[in-house]
């Protein structure tokens, strides 16, 4: 009975912070209120006609959305990096951060649920895929096994931070005895979330460009690598913008730990570049549209050109002690290595797949401005829950928000 | 609310045991379907049949409100525990019924029906599982709807799969011209859409001497056929025997029969397109938007499994016409082919055709390395 008492407390002490803040907090909600509301009135429409409205066809039949899931799963995996040291290795550097991390992983985790939610045919009979009501095609289908460790994962990262902050909130130190077993569990499952969603792709012998045995590692690689890029760019945020104390060593660290992914994630490039160029078969077409384009089409030229430069670019500079342990280059390394990965994982990813089709046909997908706009409501929607999540987070680590101090 | 015996969740809102017909249905107001005894008492029996339970749970809502008015109603009212929870399952009943049919309540007998027939298909369960019964019942509902609809009638089979029977084809390469008359006579005969212009064959027009060069081949010509220098080969759904598509299909919508017919449930699929992409051989399509046939041309014996009305967000593909070859007859594409390059028939009947052309011709399947075993060979004269 008191623990609902405090959660109400909470709750209302929640609501209070996120609403107050200052000027430019007020405009940054309100333009992803703007954004969030722009992408429903697409979905809308999308809901209304059909997915004809976006640019996918029987040709090319994933898109934009399953890019992004794709991706956004690597972010949400990426949160494991600063749990482990924290938690697990007890290093009390990170503490700080890793609150951060986990609401990244769940804001992350939400947009990949709307992502997949978007890119249903039939969101009106989803319950079908609930296990016990629906049918679920359990062991069979890949694409089960992603609904199980994804909703395990973000209910893990909703009730490890909850619990400490809910702790903290009275004024009680967090029992490690408690959260420890949780953080180890979440450490595994990380590792799962991003190999599975890999498998989903990996285990398609309709697809030669994912039916790599790389794929699921590299996921991986590029995931450690784009992930805690975005949370040194957002700790970079807040420690500017709130009074919260996050330490240069915990930046530092993180920077080391996207150095060491994006040069794996390098190595294992140039290895799967070797096999498609060295001796190029019947299966390395899609990697040939990819990067050189086939019989003229060529409309992910720009995007990959961009984003291997930027990639090269970002690991190079990374790799220089006196040029990551500048923060100005290690900011500017992680925006363009989080861009850089963000094209590579999802549409350098996902598009190719599907081109040439199974008989040779070349048929060029080009996201639609409906899509576009589903897409950034989702974004938008993933940024907002993140500003409230950490906006508390922050407000109880502050101690500013504590349970009957008023 | 599920029913026994059944393997997923269903919400009968009164479900009718019978085929709509003459008698009362449950959205109608008590008072309105005389005749029946049972709807002017509370049953008795702890177990109520689902009409009587629908009967009782109008009369427990609104059964007292009819000989009272006004303020009477709403508080003069006897009310035990039973009642009460019956007039609470009741007036949630009705409200979820009114949501899903916006206000069925002061609209026409058939509007009504059809309502309730929307609200136990929205819930029904996945065809796969279902036993004859329950697939009959569906069956009868579709028909049902489309009359209510649209004031025709169509047939529509649930026959299964035969015993001792395996469907299998056979394309002759060295027949085919490419005139396309299989691709427009299975559009017509499977209502597929025609805005979109989907179509489950596609012939691949090759160049004589380059061999079987899909990169090179043309599955979207406009010109006068045979052309020269060229050679025909079709594709459509191959009905592997290890199918791909089916394993990945996360809600088992897909399945294979045990005639070896590869098929989709359109009311079970959520559409997320996992088998399109584990498909080797471009077999399926989705209804990127409501399909649509012009009445006039909506072919009406239909199959539940085969060419019924689909709708939009979900996936078909073709069923060597289910509607047709479960009922002796060949798909619409062999029967349409001008030339005889096309060869259906029962796998396990050593006389048929099918079995001819296996044992006799040098045969060929697409893609053998990836292990589908797809019953669909090539041969040539």
């Amino acid at each position: 009975m008191r623990r609902l008492k405090v959660f109400k407390s909470l709750v209302k002490d929640s609501l209070d912070t996120i609403t107050h803040g200052s000027r430019r907090y007020h405009i940054w909600m309100a333009v992803l209120t703007f954004v969030m509301l722009v992408g429903m009135y697409c979905y809308a429409i999308q809901l209304d006609q059909g997915l004809s409205v976006t640019g996918m066809t029987d040709r090319v039949s994933w898109g934009l959305y399953i890019s992004n899931f794709t991706f956004l799963v690597g972010v949400a995996a990426a949160a494991v990096m600063l749990v482990m040291p924290t938690y697990v290795l007890k290093d009390i550097d990170f503490k700080q951060a890793v609150l951060i991390g986990e609401g990244l992983a769940v804001s992350a985790l939400i947009m990949c649920l709307a992502f997949v939610v978007a890119d249903m045919g039939g969101p009106s009979v989803l319950w079908h895929m609930l296990p016990g009501i629906g049918v679920f095609n359990f062991p069979n289908s890949m694409l089960t096994w992603d609904v199980l460790v994804l909703n395990g994962y973000l209910f893990l990262n909703i009730t490890i931070p909850f619990y400490i902050l809910f702790r903290h909130y009275q004024g009680k130190e967090s029992k490690s005895s408690v959260y420890v077993p949780g953080a180890i569990l979440s450490v595994f499952w990380a590792v799962a979330i991003h190999l599975v969603t890999a498998f989903l792709y990996q285990g398609l012998q309709a697809r030669p460009f994912w039916n790599n045995a790389l794929l699921g590692p590299r996921f991986l690689a590029s995931a450690f690598a784009a992930g805690p890029a975005l949370i040194i760019l957002v700790l970079a945020i807040i420690r500017n913008c709130t009074e919260f104390k996050i330490q240069d060593k915990t930046i530092k660290k993180i920077a080391m730990v996207v150095t060491v992914a994006a040069q794996i994630n390098l190595i294992m490039l140039v290895s799967e570049l070797f096999k498609e160029f060295y001796a190029p078969t019947h299966h390395s077409e899609s990697a040939y549209y990819l990067f050189f384009g086939l019989h003229g089409k060529d409309a992910l030229l720009p995007w990959i050109w961009t984003a291997i430069p930027l990639n090269v670019l970002a690991t190079v500079l990374l790799t220089f002690h006196k040029l990551r342990n500048n923060f100005k280059v290690l900011f500017f390394c992680c925006f363009i290595l989080f861009i850089a990965i963000w094209i590579e994982k999802g549409f350098g990813l996902i598009v190719p797949g599907f081109i040439p089709g199974p008989y040779g046909k070349i048929a060029e997908y080009l996201p639609t401005k409906i899509e576009v706009g589903v897409t950034l409501g989702i974004w938008a929607l993933g940024a907002f829950v993140f500003t409230i999540l950490a906006k508390t987070a922050i407000g109880i680590e502050l101690g500013k928000l504590r349970y009957k101090k008023k | 609310m599920s029913s026994n015996g059944k393997k997923w969740f269903s919400l009968n809102l009164g479900a009718k045991p019978k085929t709509s017909g003459g008698s009362c249905s449950c959205g109608k107001n008590s008072g309105g379907c005389g005749g029946n005894g049972s709807h002017s008492h509370e049953s008795k029996e702890p177990q109520l049949t689902e009409e009587e339970f629908a009967a009782a749970a109008i009369n427990a809502s609104i059964g007292e409100e009819r000989t009272k008015d006004g303020f009477d109603q709403v508080f003069d009212v006897k009310m035990d525990r039973r009642s009460a929870f019956k007039k609470l399952t009741a007036s949630l009943l009705i409200g979820a019924g009114a949501v899903s049919t916006s206000c069925s309540v002061i609209s026409g007998e058939d509007s009504k029906e059809k309502a309730q027939i929307d609200w136990e298909e929205q819930f029904k369960g996945n065809y796969k599982l279902m036993n004859d019964e329950e697939k009959k019942a569906t069956v009868d509902r579709l028909v049902r709807s489309y009359q209510l609809r649209t004031g025709k009638n169509i047939s529509m089979s649930s026959k299964n799969a035969e015993e001792d029977v395996l469907f299998g084809y056979a394309f002759n390469i060295s027949k085919c011209q490419g005139y396309m008359d299989c691709v427009n006579a299975c559009v017509e005969e499977n209502n597929q859409d025609r805005n979109s212009q989907m179509q489950y064959i596609r012939i691949h027009e090759m160049k004589d001497g380059k061999g079987f060069n899909f990169d090179e081949a043309d599955d979207n010509y406009y010109h006068e056929v045979p052309a020269e220098g060229h050679f025909y080969m079709g594709t459509q759904c191959f009905h592997c025997d290890n199918p791909p598509c089916v394993e990945v299909c996360p809600v088992q919508a897909t399945w294979r029969e045990d005639d070896g017919l590869v098929v989709v449930d359109y009311d079970w699929c959520v559409g997320c397109r996992y088998c399109m992409a584990a498909c080797p051989y471009d077999g399926r399509r989705f209804n990127w938007s409501k399909p649509e046939v012009p009445e006039a041309e909506v072919n009406k014996n239909q199959h539940y499994l085969g060419n019924r009305m689909r709708k939009k967000g979900v996936m078909e593909k073709c069923t060597f016409c289910v509607q047709r070859s479960r009922a002796g007859k060949n798909p619409a594409c062999v029967e349409a082919c001008p030339t005889g390059a096309r060869i259906f028939g029962n796998l396990l009947d050593p006389e048929s055709t099918i079995r001819w052309v296996l044992e006799n011709k040098k045969v060929f399947r697409l893609k053998e390395d990836l292990g589908t075993e797809p019953k669909f060979w090539y041969f040539m004269d």
